[in-house]
């Protein structure tokens, strides 16, 4: 049976990257334990709204837990606590108790600018995956697809690694502000099938190169990134990266 | 160079530099071991490791390698820092996977450095700087007299204290560093992941263990047991 919760919520109000931004609070009354938490949010803001206040801004898009777009960091932990692997839209109230204070912030990392509120930007990652995180194929008909064999347990982690939803909990987790399981799922999801094979070592040292680049922190193999992964993502792919990016500069 | 340009280049020379530093820990524990049987025996380990040539020359390598290590830590730290951002988190939950010294590995550090001060000063100082200087009669005991130096150190309490926490923190420090190293080096994955962390665990407990043995037997009854 669900049940009525009331709690307190305090939410990240920032006006843009340069604004020093502040904690605003409210208290939540009678709220069902089967709302998810971006309902939660959308109550919140119909509530804002008819008071003739701005509403709280925070990303979302299919709420099903597969574009990663949603990213808010819930009483310490990227997501919230879930246990099992979920984003922020599968995450329902029934996870909190009545009288709870919930704190929502945005990914704080200097890579991930604050647009507004808990939006931030992302776009850094899909510069790191335009760098390299493709094969390059000629276009055509499709190949038969058993034309190149491929071991059932290689196809399985590869296809583990592509579950990477790219929303960046990894970086918000890791006191670093590394994005290493995020570019070593994406380099692994190649590196693990023979169509990406060819392109391996470009592909590890654009990708790095481009992370570095973009001001990512270096990986000290805390494991907060796997802990908090929505997608279960290993941090046995960073081993991996690395042992990608170190053969691929010996070879040079 | 891609060992000083990328972040991964950079974790490598700390992984190198690392391993290398938990090699010496094994040899130097070893070394300590015979005092625990023989005073002759390990003074004759001192005289051979004093101002010697290939002494004198492992002693500069380990002096690069501790000095690469700790620079690159504070290069990599402030870089990490400065990913993180400006804005702190005002929650923060610490996963349970996630182990305390892993987060901590610089503070550890730290430690560990101004451990290894006191304790060259406790006996480098005295034995191969002396001899180097021509003066092996400068401290308490004679240059080569290894033995008259672990006594004299350990009866003093307060010492004994001191590397204890030392070793505390070097094992903390191992814990982490030992599987984390083979990471970075890309030697490690989903089964071996649980290996590495077994090993690593029982070896710098061993490790570690060693060298509280003798500070402890010297503390408690000097070279008279």
């Amino acid at each position: 049976m669900a049940k009525n919760i009331s709690f307190t919520i305090k939410y990240w109000k920032q006006n843009g990257p340069k604004d020093a931004g502040h904690f605003e609070q409210r208290e939540m009354k009678d709220i069902p334990d089967d709302t998810s938490f971006l309902e939660m949010l959308d109550i919140l803001n119909e509530e804002l709204i008819e008071e003739g206040k701005e509403p709280f801004v925070f990303d979302h898009d299919c709420r099903e837990g597969i574009c990663g777009m949603c990213s808010l960091y819930i009483n310490g932990t990227p997501h919230g606590k879930t246990e099992t692997g979920a984003t922020t839209c599968q995450l329902y109230m029934r996870r909190f108790n009545d009288g709870d204070v919930i704190t929502v912030e945005p990914w704080r990392s200097a890579a991930f600018p604050v647009i507004k509120d808990c939006m931030v930007d992302r776009s850094a990652f899909d510069k790191i995956q335009q760098a390299g995180g493709y094969i390059t194929v000629r276009t055509g008909a499709p190949q038969d697809a058993n034309a190149i064999l491929i071991p059932k347990q290689n196809a399985d982690e590869a296809m583990d690694c592509a579950t990477c939803i790219g929303c960046g909990a990894c970086v918000a987790a890791c006191k670093n502000g590394s994005a290493m399981l995020f570019v070593s799922s994406k380099v692994s999801q190649f590196a693990l099938l023979p169509q990406g094979r060819p392109e391996a070592a470009k592909r590890a040292k654009a990708m790095v190169a481009k992370m570095d680049e973009l001001g990512f922190g270096n990986c000290t193999n805390t494991r907060a990134c796997e802990a908090v992964c929505p997608k279960n993502e290993s941090i046995a792919n960073i081993a991996r990266l690395n042992r990608e990016f170190i053969k691929a500069k010996l070879n040079d | 160079m891609w060992l000083c340009n990328s972040s991964i280049g950079r974790k490598v020379i700390m992984s190198v530099t690392g391993v290398a530093l938990i090699l010496f820990l094994t040899f130097h524990a070893c070394m300590n071991v015979v005092a625990l049987f023989s005073e002759e025996g390990y003074n004759t380990v001192c005289e051979l490791l004093g101002a010697n040539w290939y002494a004198v020359a492992a002693t500069l390598v380990l002096a690069a390698l501790v000095a690469i290590h700790f620079i690159y830590a504070i290069i990599l730290t402030l870089q990490n820092r400065k990913a993180r951002g400006s804005n702190r988190y005002a929650v923060t939950d610490r996963p349970e996977k996630v182990e305390w010294a892993s987060q901590n590995m610089f503070v550890l550090g730290v430690i560990v450095v101004v451990g290894l001060l006191l304790h060259l000063y406790n006996f480098w100082y005295n034995m191969m700087f002396a001899e180097l200087i021509g003066d092996p009669y400068m401290g308490p005991c004679y240059a080569g007299d290894g033995y008259g130096y672990i006594v004299e150190t350990f009866s003093n309490p307060i010492l004994t204290v001191l590397y204890v926490v030392w070793f505390v923190a070097i094992w903390f420090h191992l814990t982490h560093g030992f599987w984390s190293a083979l990471q970075t080096l890309g030697w490690n994955g989903k089964v071996w992941f649980q290996r590495w962390k077994t090993i690593g665990t029982w070896y710098v407990t061993i490790l570690m263990a060693l060298f509280l043995v003798v500070a402890l037997k010297f503390a408690f009854c000097g070279g008279a047991c």
